[in-house]
C-alpha cells in the first residue's frame, strides 16, 4: 500500500482569484511534515489525475465560483461523496477538477483520503491580483491544511481516517 | 412559422470562450453561427519591439494545448528571416518534439472528449466507468506524448527548451533509452486506438471540402513542406498572405480566413491526412486501411479514426527519429540579427499555423502575424453544421444538441472542452 501523500495547489497564477490553490501551496512551501509532496498545478484534467496516482492521501485547493460570498471556504470530504455539480463549472480550466476526479473515482485511482478545499472567488480576470477577502481565505486554508497534517503527524502512520468536515 | 433556435452558451475556458447559435425554419437550418467571443490578447501588438530570440518563449503561452506547435512556427520563421535552416539532429529534434505533442493533444481529444460522442456517454467521467480499460490506455498513451515534450522541452506545458537556432540544450543518446521502450508500448496502444475508434458508428456525412495542408518531399509533414490544396494550390509559406485572407465578423472575436480566390477551407488532420496518406508510415497506412479509411476521407465524423492513424505514425516516427539520433556538436547553430521578413507555416495538432515577422537590423519585431488553425476552420465549421444538422432535426432536442457538439468537435477547436458545459436553448416560436 502506497504511503505517498500529496497537497496539490491548483489554478491560474493570471486570471486573479484563480490563482488561490497556488498560492496556498506556495504558504505551505517549506512548512510541511517530511514526506508530504507539495505541488503546484494548472488543473488540466490530466496531469491531476497523474498528480493523484498512487497517493494514499492527497489535500488539493482549487478556486471555485458557486455564487457564495468571495472568500468563502468550503472542505469536501472527496473519499466520501462526489463533488456538488456545477460549483467548479466556472473554472477558467475547462476539463478540471471535477473531470479528474470523477476519472480517478471511476477508475479506481481515488486516494483513500482525499479533501478538497474551495475558496469562492470573485474575479477571475487576466492579470488580476487576489482579492483581499480571498486573501484571507488563502492563509486560513493554509493554517487548516498545516494544522491538518501536523495532526495527522502527530496521530502517527498508523491511522489513515478522515476528520469530519 | 415553426421556428427553432439552438443556442449553445458559454463557457470559460482558457483557450477559448465560444457559443453556438443554430437557427432553423420550415424544418431547414437557417443560419449556423460559432461565436467566439474570447476577448483578444493581442499576442501580435506584444511581440512587436521584443527580440526575435524570445518568440519561442513568448508565443508558447498563446496555447496550453499546443505550445509547441507556436514555438514552431516562431521559430521557423525567425530562422527563415535571419537565414538560418536546420538540418541533421537538430532538425530531427524538432520533429520529435513535435511527435509528442500531436501524440499529447490528439490522445487527449480522442479519449477526453470525442469518443464519449461516439458512445452516448456525456463525458469522458461517466465513459469510464464502463470503459475504464480504454480510457486507462488513453492516459498512458498521453503520457507517453508527455514524455517526449518533458525530454526535449524541459517540461510539459509550455516548454522553454527550443530557441532560435535550435535548442537551449541537446540530449544525449543515452537519455532516449526509457522513452524509446515508452514509445514502443505506445505505438501498439495508438494501434489499438485506431482499431478501437475505427469500430464506431459514423453518420454518413460527407462535403467536398477544398483541403488545405504542407506537404514535403519525402515525409508526413510537421515544421516543412509547402502549402498545398486538393485543388491545386501550391506554394512556399512565403506566399500564404497572397493567397489567403482574414476578415472579422462581428460576432466573433477570431478572425475569419478564406482563400482570397473565394471559400471556405479545411486544414487539420482531415486535410492533413487526405492530401498526405502516401506520406503515412507503413504501420500508419495499413492501419488506416485496415479501418476502413481510404486514402481521401472527407466524412468529418471519422476525423477521430483520423487522428488514432496521426498518432500512431508520430509513435512510429518518434522511434524512428531517436533510432537514427547522433549527438549534435553544438545544440544550437549560431544566429546573427539582420533585418528582414520571414514566414512558416507548421502542422499544429489542429491544422496549419501560420507566423511572419518583419525584423529590424537589430533583430527587434517591427511586426508580427500569427494565423491559427481554429480561426481558418471557422467557416468550415459554420457550413458543416449548416449542411449536416439539417439531416438530424428530427431527433430529440438532447440528442440534437449532442449531435451539434460532436460536429464541433470534430475540428478539435480549442473550444471544444468548452461544448461538454453548453447548455440548449429552443425557441419554437409561435404555435402553427
Amino acid at each position: 500500500m502506497s504511503r505517498r501523500r500529496i497537497v496539490i495547489g491548483i489554478g491560474n497564477p493570471e486570471r486573479g482569484d484563480d490563482a488561490a490553490g497556488r498560492q496556498v501551496a506556495r504558504l505551505l512551501h517549506g512548512k510541511l511534515p517530511d514526506g508530504i509532496e507539495l505541488a503546484e498545478q494548472d488543473g488540466e484534467a490530466t496531469a491531476l489525475l497523474a498528480g493523484l496516482d498512487g497517493a494514499a492521501s492527497a489535500i488539493l485547493v482549487d478556486a471555485c465560483a458557486s455564487g457564495a460570498p468571495a472568500g468563502t471556504v468550503r472542505r469536501f470530504d472527496l473519499s466520501a461523496a462526489a463533488l456538488p455539480h456545477g460549483a467548479f463549472g466556472v473554472s477558467s480550466h475547462g476539463l478540471g477538477l471535477a473531470e479528474a476526479v470523477g476519472l480517478a473515482r471511476a477508475l479506481g485511482q481515488l486516494p483513500a483520503r482525499c479533501i478538497l478545499y474551495a475558496i469562492e472567488g470573485e474575479s477571475f480576470a487576466i492579470g488580476a491580483s487576489l482579492s483581499p477577502s480571498v486573501g484571507i481565505a488563502v492563509a486560513d486554508v493554509a493554517q487548516r491544511i498545516h494544522a491538518e497534517l501536523i495532526g495527522d503527524a502527530e496521530q502517527g502512520a498508523a491511522s489513515a481516517c478522515t476528520k469530519p468536515a | 412559422m415553426p421556428r427553432k433556435t439552438i443556442k449553445l452558451s458559454y463557457l470559460a475556458r482558457i483557450e477559448g470562450e465560444a457559443g453556438l447559435k443554430l437557427v432553423v425554419r420550415d424544418g431547414a437550418v437557417e443560419s449556423a453561427e460559432l461565436n467566439i467571443f474570447e476577448p483578444p490578447r493581442f499576442f501580435e501588438a506584444l511581440l512587436r519591439g521584443r527580440a526575435c530570440t524570445e518568440v519561442a518563449d513568448i508565443t508558447a503561452r498563446i496555447c496550453g494545448i499546443c505550445p509547441v506547435a507556436y514555438q514552431m512556427s516562431a521559430v521557423h520563421a525567425v530562422e527563415a528571416a535571419l537565414g538560418v535552416t536546420m538540418t541533421g539532429p537538430l532538425r530531427g529534434l524538432r520533429r520529435l518534439l513535435y511527435c509528442g505533442e500531436w501524440i499529447e493533444s490528439h490522445t487527449l481529444h480522442i479519449y477526453m472528449l470525442h469518443a464519449p460522442d461516439f458512445l452516448g456517454y456525456a463525458g469522458a467521467v461517466d465513459m469510464a466507468r464502463d470503459h475504464g480499460d480504454a480510457v486507462r490506455r488513453g492516459l498512458q498513451l498521453k503520457k507517453a506524448g508527455n514524455a517526449i515534450v518533458a525530454l526535449l522541452g524541459g517540461r510539459e506545458i509550455h516548454p522553454i527548451n527550443v530557441r532560435v537556432g535550435g535548442f537551449f540544450r541537446t540530449p544525449r543518446r543515452r537519455d532516449f533509452a526509457p522513452l524509446a521502450e515508452t514509445l514502443k508500448w505506445a505505438r501498439e496502444a495508438a494501434l489499438e486506438t485506431v482499431r478501437w475508434a475505427a469500430g464506431f458508428d459514423f453518420p454518413d456525412r460527407e462535403r467536398d471540402y477544398t483541403f488545405v495542408a504542407l506537404r514535403h518531399a519525402a515525409e508526413y509533414p510537421f515544421n516543412e513542406g509547402r502549402i498545398v490544396s486538393n485543388r491545386g494550390l501550391d506554394i512556399p509559406a512565403a506566399a500564404y498572405d497572397e493567397h489567403f485572407e482574414e476578415s472579422h465578423v462581428a460576432r466573433s472575436t477570431a478572425l475569419h480566413s478564406q482563400l482570397r480566390s473565394g471559400g471556405a477551407y479545411l486544414v487539420g488532420p482531415l486535410a492533413r491526412y487526405s492530401l498526405n496518406f502516401d506520406r503515412l508510415s507503413p504501420i500508419a497506412r495499413d492501419a488506416a486501411r485496415a479501418g476502413g479509411l481510404g486514402p481521401v476521407c472527407t466524412n468529418p465524423y471519422r476525423s477521430i479514426v483520423v487522428r488514432a492513424v496521426e498518432v500512431l505514425h508520430a509513435c512510429d516516427e518518434a522511434l524512428r527519429i531517436i533510432e537514427a539520433y547522433e549527438e549534435p556538436d553544438q545544440p544550437a547553430v549560431a544566429i546573427v540579427p539582420q533585418a528582414g521578413t520571414g514566414c512558416a507555416a507548421t502542422e499544429a495538432p489542429r491544422g496549419l499555423l501560420y507566423h511572419r515577422y518583419r525584423l529590424d537590423a537589430d533583430g527587434s519585431i517591427a511586426d508580427a502575424r500569427i494565423v491559427p488553425p481554429t480561426s481558418q476552420n471557422q467557416a468550415s465549421i459554420e457550413a458543416d453544421l449548416a449542411n449536416y444538422v439539417g439531416g438530424f432535426l428530427d431527433l430529440p432536442d438532447e440528442a440534437l444538441r449532442r449531435r451539434c457538439e460532436q460536429t464541433v468537435r470534430n475540428y478539435d477547436p480549442c473550444i471544444s472542452c468548452s461544448t461538454h458545459f453548453l447548455r440548449l436553448e429552443i425557441d419554437r416560436g409561435p404555435a402553427a
